[in-house]
């Protein structure tokens, strides 16, 4: 799977290296609360809001780099709309990667 | 110019404020996680330009900028682009910025917004470009020329992007404007605005079904919040 990176941030924040460290708190605040309302709307089964929730969180995996994943969450988002489920696992993983690689930043 | 910020996600509202301090002469007053907020802000304070998000729980970008009587420019934002073509509906709507926004494509925006503003100042300084002499004239300026219309000839009047198309009973004129220009100076009782981008004349009804008005051979759009007033008018037996 692809790896996480700080490119977009790097090549936005016009080498302001506080503005870098303020943003990644703020995703670092802004991202577990997203995935836990994500969790809570699939397990609910309210899949047109878990398709807003995925939305929102697709902004953030192009933020941090993940371009091929960025299209499995925009399928997702797309298929939630129509009540399909099939690609949570794989958006899941998703979400997996970037909360271990926002430990590591 | 100054701006405001509009998107229920604080990184985005954090990307969009630092790509601002890095722009000259572009001063961020405020910025909103909601489009209700905003509009309460904007209620006392003038802004030349707003950042707004589409994608927004309860209250979508349009939805704000339907709200809004005289709206300023507005750059949008979104995570999706297919929304691009409602976008054209929308005169104030100068340009549409995919997230994550990439610094070249910010400044582009901030650029488009800064001509049209220059473009803007020039039409206030050449005001009134569109003038009526009598009861039944409308003067517009086309290619620096006045070119008198007869008002009740007028049966409807589309908005494309920065221009009107006046289509009458003789010709079809494009003209250099808005729909709320031309609108303060058509009579009332003969003109309504039934959709964002159309203008009819109420004379000119062939038939109406729920969503739209046949002018003609054109068939108009007719918006939720305007077919009341529609109906209003109507003789209905």
């Amino acid at each position: 799977m692809e790896q996480p990176n700080m490119s977009y941030i790097q090549s936005m924040s016009g080498g302001d290296k506080v503005f870098e460290q303020k943003l990644i708190g703020v995703i670092k605040r802004e991202f577990p609360e997203e995935k836990e309302v994500f969790y809570a709307n699939l397990k609910a089964g309210n899949y047109l809001k878990t398709a807003d929730n995925v939305h929102k969180l697709k902004h953030k995996i192009l933020i941090l780099g993940l371009e091929k994943s960025y299209h499995t969450a925009v399928s997702f988002e797309d298929d939630l709309r129509e009540g399909k489920t099939h690609l949570s696992a794989d958006f899941e993983a998703i979400l997996i990667t970037l909360t271990d690689y926002l430990k590591t930043i | 110019m100054n701006c405001i910020i509009i998107d229920d996600e604080e990184t985005a509202r954090a990307i969009i404020k630092q790509m601002c301090s890095l722009a000259d002469g572009l001063t961020v007053l405020e910025e909103f996680p909601n489009a209700i907020q905003a509009m309460k802000y904007l209620n006392q304070n003038e802004v030349d330009l707003i950042f707004l998000d589409i994608h927004m729980p309860d209250f979508t970008g349009f939805d704000f900028i339907q709200s809004l009587k005289n709206p300023p420019k507005i750059i949008l934002t979104t995570s999706d682009s297919k929304f691009a073509i409602d976008a054209f509906e929308y005169d104030c709507i100068i340009d549409y910025l995919v997230k994550p926004v990439l610094p070249a494509r910010f400044e582009k925006a901030v650029l488009k917004a800064r001509k049209t503003e220059l473009k803007q100042e020039v039409v206030i300084d050449s005001e009134p470009k569109e003038q009526t002499t009598s009861d039944n004239d409308l003067y517009v300026n086309i290619d620096r020329r006045l070119i008198k219309i007869d008002i009740p000839s007028i049966y409807l009047i589309e908005a494309k992007g920065d221009y009107i198309n006046i289509k009458t009973q003789t010709k079809n004129y494009t003209v250099h404007s808005t729909l709320k220009k031309i609108e303060e100076k058509l009579p009332a009782d003969l003109f309504l605005k039934v959709h964002r981008s159309y203008i009819i004349n109420v004379d000119e009804i062939v038939d109406i079904e729920d969503n739209s008005v046949l002018i003609k051979k054109y068939v108009v759009p007719v918006s939720r919040s305007n077919r009341p007033e529609l109906m209003n008018r109507l003789n209905l037996l």
